[in-house]
């Protein structure tokens, strides 16, 4: 069974440029259009089931915008990017 | 939420401003890298940065770390006079191609030779961001910019400058290579090029440089998206990615 994960998106820092759109191995991240940041973008967000916690979002992510989290059963170490 | 749970979070090396750089500009996904290795490191409270003049003029506010704003191109030869002064600190500078290779070639040649135990990272995005994507000596030939509007013509206005390869011909220099920052794959060998470009200014093994071929979609008038694919077909092979120096003493660090 495949590691479940999901990702939080700042609204400070997300730009919308949709680099994690197109990065991310399972396709699960879009832009949400029905929301704005306060600098005025469309901010990623994960919009079906699927995330696996792999952070690559992250890891092509230019603004830092993304937090990643993994549900384990043991405690996880820090993937180094 | 559980803290152990956390795969990735934003690295202590940031402070919390959030960047000016247009959307999908690698210049964030270079900031990132340096400041996670400055954290994995442990060496952040006692860096120095030194900022050049260019679309990281503002870096200062982004890296919780101290820093200096150098004149334009003369990075490599403030960071030669703070790290002389206080050989103990990690000194880098974080420069761009028209600082570094067009007004800063003199500094940056020079810092080299004099192997000068500092970090230089440099973006090669193939023009000046900040004043609105001029030719810079780093232009694709038949690129256009908006001083070369035809295309840069070789005939008039020369060929690009590949600075890694010259360099690496400098005897001052211990570790010189170039990474991508287009894809996962190629971020994490950069990360890896700047933990090592790091590791050698610690163990003082002379003037280290890393370029990173860079995106600037907003000047080069693509999509974000698109300018990584830029980068993959058009810059790739004019800028070959790979290690032009890395001296025999740091070959033997194991990170």
């Amino acid at each position: 069974m495949p590691a479940k994960g999901w990702i939080e998106v700042s609204d400070t820092y997300c730009k919308g440029c949709e680099i994690c759109i197109g990065a991310c191995p399972q396709s699960v991240i879009e832009l949400n259009m029905s929301h704005l940041t306060p600098k005025g973008y469309h901010p990623a967000h994960t919009f079906k089931d699927g995330c696996t916690g792999c952070a690559i979002c992250a890891v092509v992510c230019p603004d830092a915008a993304i937090t990643v989290y993994r549900e384990m059963t043991k405690v996880a170490a820090p993937i180094s990017v | 939420m559980l803290k152990e749970n956390l795969v990735y979070d934003r690295p202590e090396g940031f402070t919390d401003t959030p960047t000016h750089y247009c959307p999908g500009c690698t210049h964030g996904v270079a900031h990132r890298l340096v400041a996670e290795v400055l954290e994995e490191m442990g060496v952040i409270d006692r860096t120095i940065g030194v900022a050049p003049v260019g679309c990281s003029v503002f870096a200062y506010n982004y890296f919780d770390t101290d820093f200096v704003e150098a004149p334009h191109g003369r990075a490599p030869a403030m960071a030669t006079g703070v790290k002389r002064v206080m050989p103990d600190r990690i000194v880098f500078t974080y420069q761009g191609d028209g600082d570094l290779a067009s007004i800063g070639m003199g500094e940056i040649v020079h810092a080299a030779a004099r192997g000068e135990n500092i970090t230089v990272i440099f973006i090669n995005n193939a023009n000046f961001g900040m004043t609105g994507g001029q030719m810079a000596p780093t232009t694709l030939p038949g690129m256009k910019t908006s001083s070369s509007v035809n295309g840069r013509d070789v005939e008039t206005q020369g060929y690009p400058i590949r600075v890694s390869e010259m360099l690496s011909t400098l005897d001052g220099v211990g570790y010189c290579v170039r990474r991508s920052l287009h894809d996962p794959k190629n971020i994490r060998l950069a990360k890896k090029a700047i933990r090592m470009a790091f590791e050698v200014q610690a163990r003082g093994l002379g003037f280290s440089v890393v370029e990173l071929l860079s995106t600037c979609p907003t000047n080069w008038g693509m999509t974000p998206v698109n300018s990584l694919k830029f980068v993959e077909e058009h810059m790739m092979p004019a800028y070959p990615l790979g290690d032009f120096k890395v001296s025999d003493a740091i070959k033997q660090i194991k990170i």
